[in-house]
C-alpha cells in the first residue's frame, strides 16, 4: 500500500523534479547507513531512531558535512553529492543551535544573507524581517547568551531560513528545552513549519516531537530505514520493539492462522482480524487486566501467567514490567496495584480481550 | 512542604561540613609541600627586590634621559611589536593549519613549531645566520635577487625576535582553537560562509582573547630576545641593540646605568602583566 503511494511518489517528483530525492550511504569504521529519502516540497519528514541510529549522520550528509561514500542526493532536480556545504541550498538548525555568541541575534540572522552577497544593510533589514517574523523584534540586539532558550531557538531558525533554502535541516530541536518551554515551542515551530514551502527533514529522538511536527516518519536503526509511514499508521501498525515501545505498545510478531497468531515465541495470542502467515500483534499496555488468582469468570481468551519484573510510576498510571509465558507492559491504577498487593517478584495472571489486540501482516 | 525543608536543610548541614572540612584541610598544609613552596616563591621574589634596593635612585633621571637609553627603549618596543606582528600575521594561520586539519605528519610538524622554544637562543640565531646571513642558503639569493640583506640590520632584529617568539603564539592560539568548538565553523558553512569566512568572521572573534593572549607573551618574549638577536642582528647602538643588549654591555661598563634599564624593562613587563590581567578579567 504504502509502497505503491512511494513509487507514485517519485515518479511525479521525477517529471517536474521538485523537492528531495536522496539515498544517503554513508561509511564509518563498520558502521554503515543507507537510508534512502524522498520528500515532495511542504512535506515535513522526521528522522526518528534511537541514539547512535545514524539520523544526525544522515542530517550531515545532508548538510554537506559528511561526504557521501555512495548513493544520490538531488534536490529540485539538481545534484548535489559534489557540492560543497556553503554552495548547497541547505539551511540547518542544529541541535544546541550554535548561534554565534559574539553576534547579536540580528547579526546572526544576518549572516546568511551576507554570506550570500548582501550587503550589511540588506542582510540587516532582512534579517530584522525575520525576526519580526519570530516575535524576537526585541530581542534583535541581545546577545545569543541573553536569549531563553525558546527564543535561541528561534533565533536559530530565523537564522536558518534568512538564506532561503530549498532543504531546512533541524537536528532534535526541541532537545535543548525544558520541558515547558518545549510544548510552546513545539507548537510555534510546527506553525512556522506549516509555512515553509520548500522540504524540511528533522531529526528526532522524542515520537513525540515527530508525531506532532512531522508529516511523515522514517524510523532509523542502525543506518537502515526500518519503517516509514504517516505518524497514525506508524503508531498504530509498529514494526520493530523500539518504534512498539516509542509509541507504547505491546508488540509481537508469529504466524497467523485465523484468530489466532502463534508467537515464535511460544504461546498465541487471540485476535479479531482473520489473517494468515507471518504477522504482527500489538497492544496497549492499557488493555491489559491484572489478576492475583486465575480469573474464572473472565471471558478474556488471552490469559497469561506471569511475574513482575518491575514496576515504575507513569503519569497517574503504574507500569508493570511483566516477564513469564508472555513479556508485557501492563498499566493498572495504583489503586488497583493497592489492591492487588503488586509488587517485584509477585506471580500473576495477565489477561488480553481479542478485540483490545491488533493483528496486521508483517 | 516539610520534605522539601528538611532536604534544605539536610543541604545547609552538608554546605557546613563541606566548608569545616576545607578549613581543616588549609590548616593541615603538609610541611614537605609548604617549606619548599615558600622557598619557590622567596628565589622568584628576591632577585626583583634586589633589583629595586640597589637601584641608584638619585641618579636615576639622568640614566634614563640619556640618549642611548631612549635609543635601545624605543628600538626594543619597535621590534617587538614588528615582531609580534609578523608572528600574528603568519603564526594564527598556521595554528590554525595545525588545529583544524589533518595532514600525514602533523604531529612532526607541530614538533617543529615548539623547537625554537626550547631551543637555546643562541643556536637560533647561529642557524638564522646560515639560512638568512649574506652566504647563507636562502639569503644568499634575497641578497642576489633583491639586494636585501637581513643580518645586523633593524628588520634582522625583528627576524630574530620572531624566530624566537612565534611558538608562544602559535603554541598559545592553536591550544585555543582546539577549545574552541569547531561546530561553529560548520554552522557558519551551512550559512553560506567559505572555509575562509567562517575563519575570519565566525573562529577570528571567538578566539580573540587566546590571540590576545599569545600576541602578549610572544611580544614579551621578543622585548627580552638576547641570545638570537646579538648573533644574528649584532650590537649596533640605533640599529640593532635593544634594551637586554644595552643592559647587558651596560654590565661590563656602568652597572649603575644596567640597574636602571633593567628597572624600565622590568617596569614594561609588570605593565605588560597588569594590563594582561584587566582584559583576563574582562573577556573570561
Amino acid at each position: 500500500m504504502t509502497d505503491i503511494d512511494d513509487t507514485t511518489d517519485r515518479l511525479t517528483k521525477g517529471v517536474n523534479g521538485a523537492g528531495l530525492d536522496a539515498r544517503l550511504v554513508v561509511e564509518r569504521g563498520s558502521f554503515r547507513l543507507d537510508v534512502p529519502l524522498t520528500a515532495a516540497p511542504g512535506d515535513v519528514v522526521a528522522l526518528l531512531g534511537p541514539n547512535g541510529a545514524g539520523k544526525t549522520t544522515a542530517l550531515r550528509a545532508l548538510a554537506g558535512l559528511v561526504p557521501l561514500a555512495g548513493g544520490h542526493l538531488r534536490l529540485d532536480g539538481a545534484a548535489l553529492e559534489r557540492t560543497p556545504p556553503d554552495s548547497r541550498p541547505v539551511g540547518v538548525v542544529f541541535q544546541d543551535y550554535l548561534l554565534f555568541p559574539h553576534l547579536s541575534a540580528l547579526d546572526n540572522v544576518a549572516f546568511g544573507p551576507r554570506c550570500q552577497g548582501a550587503t550589511k544593510a540588506q542582510a540587516r533589514a532582512e534579517a530584522a524581517a525575520w525576526l519580526d517574523r519570530m516575535g524576537l523584534t526585541e530581542q534583535a540586539g541581545a546577545k545569543p547568551r541573553r536569549l531563553s532558550g525558546g527564543q535561541a531557538q528561534r533565533v536559530a531558525l530565523a537564522r536558518a531560513l534568512a538564506t532561503h533554502p530549498r532543504l531546512l535541516l533541524l537536528d532534535e530541536p526541541l532537545a535543548a528545552l525544558d520541558a515547558r518551554t518545549r510544548l510552546e515551542v513545539r507548537a510555534q515551530l510546527r506553525r512556522h513549519l506549516a509555512e515553509f514551502e520548500a522540504v524540511a527533514v528533522l531529526v528526532t529522538h522524542d515520537p513525540l516531537d515527530a508525531m506532532v511536527l512531522a508529516d511523515r516518519l522514517v524510523v532509523i536503526e542502525d543506518g537502515q530505514v526500518v519503517q516509514e509511514g504517516s505518524p497514525s499508521d506508524i503508531a498504530r501498525h509498529p514494526r520493530t520493539d523500539y518504534i512498539a515501545r516509542l509509541v507504547g505498545l505491546n508488540l509481537y510478531r508469529g504466524q497467523a492462522a485465523g484468530h489466532a497468531v502463534r508467537l515464535d515465541a511460544g504461546p498465541s495470542i487471540t485476535t479479531t482480524e482473520d489473517l494468515s502467515g507471518p504477522a504482527f500483534v500489538a497492544f496497549p499496555p492499557s488493555a491489559v487486566t491484572l489478576y492475583r488468582d486465575r480469573p474464572t469468570g473472565s471471558s478474556a481468551r488471552n490469559l497469561w501467567r506471569c511475574r513482575i519484573a518491575g514496576l515504575e510510576i507513569h503519569g497517574d498510571q503504574i507500569r508493570a514490567d511483566l516477564t513469564g509465558e508472555l513479556p508485557l507492559a501492563a498499566d493498572v491504577t495504583t489503586v488497583a496495584a493497592a489492591d492487588l498487593d503488586l509488587q517485584a517478584g509477585a506471580a500473576v495472571w495477565a489477561t488480553v480481550k481479542a478485540t483490545q489486540t491488533h493483528a496486521y501482516p508483517a | 512542604m516539610s520534605k522539601v525543608d528538611q532536604s534544605g536543610a539536610a543541604t545547609d548541614a552538608l554546605v557546613g561540613g563541606e566548608r569545616r572540612r576545607r578549613v581543616r584541610a588549609r590548616r593541615g598544609v603538609p610541611l614537605p609541600l609548604l617549606v619548599p613552596g615558600v622557598l619557590a616563591l622567596a628565589f622568584l621574589v628576591l632577585p626583583l627586590v634586589a633589583l629595586l634596593v640597589r637601584a641608584p635612585w638619585h641618579g636615576l633621571p639622568e640614566q634614563l634621559t640619556s640618549a642611548e637609553v631612549w635609543q635601545a627603549l624605543q628600538l626594543s618596543l619597535l621590534s617587538a611589536t614588528a615582531a609580534t606582528a609578523v608572528c600574528l600575521v603568519l603564526g594564527v594561520p598556521l595554528a590554525w593549519l595545525l588545529a583544524r586539519t589533518r595532514f600525514p605528519g602533523r604531529g612532526f610538524v607541530r614538533a617543529l613549531v615548539t623547537l625554537p622554544l626550547v631551543l637555546p637562543p643562541v643556536v637560533g640565531g647561529v642557524a638564522l645566520l646560515l639560512a638568512l646571513g649574506r652566504n647563507g642558503v636562502i639569503g644568499k639569493w634575497l641578497d642576489a635577487w633583491f639586494g636585501i640583506t637581513l643580518p645586523f640590520t633593524t628588520t634582522g632584529v625583528v627576524v630574530a625576535e620572531a624566530f624566537v617568539a612565534m611558538p608562544f603564539l602559535v603554541i598559545s592560539v592553536e591550544g585555543t582553537l582546539r577549545a574552541a568548538d569547531p561546530r561553529f565553523e560548520e554552522a557558519a558553512t551551512t550559512l553560506g560562509a567559505s572555509r575562509f569566512t567562517a575563519f575570519r568572521r565566525v573562529t577570528l572573534p571567538l578566539i580573540a582573547p587566546g590571540i590576545a593572549a599569545g600576541a602578549v607573551l610572544a611580544w614579551a618574549r621578543a622585548l627580552g630576545e638576547f641570545g638570537a638577536t646579538i648573533t644574528f642582528a649584532g650590537n649596533f647602538p640605533g640599529r640593532t641593540q635593544t634594551m637586554p643588549l644595552a643592559v647587558y654591555l651596560a654590565l661590563q661598563n656602568d652597572p649603575e646605568a644596567a640597574i636602571a634599564l633593567s628597572l624600565v624593562l622590568l617596569a614594561v613587563s609588570i605593565a605588560v602583566l597588569a594590563g594582561l590581567r584587566d582584559r583576563w578579567l574582562t573577556t573570561s
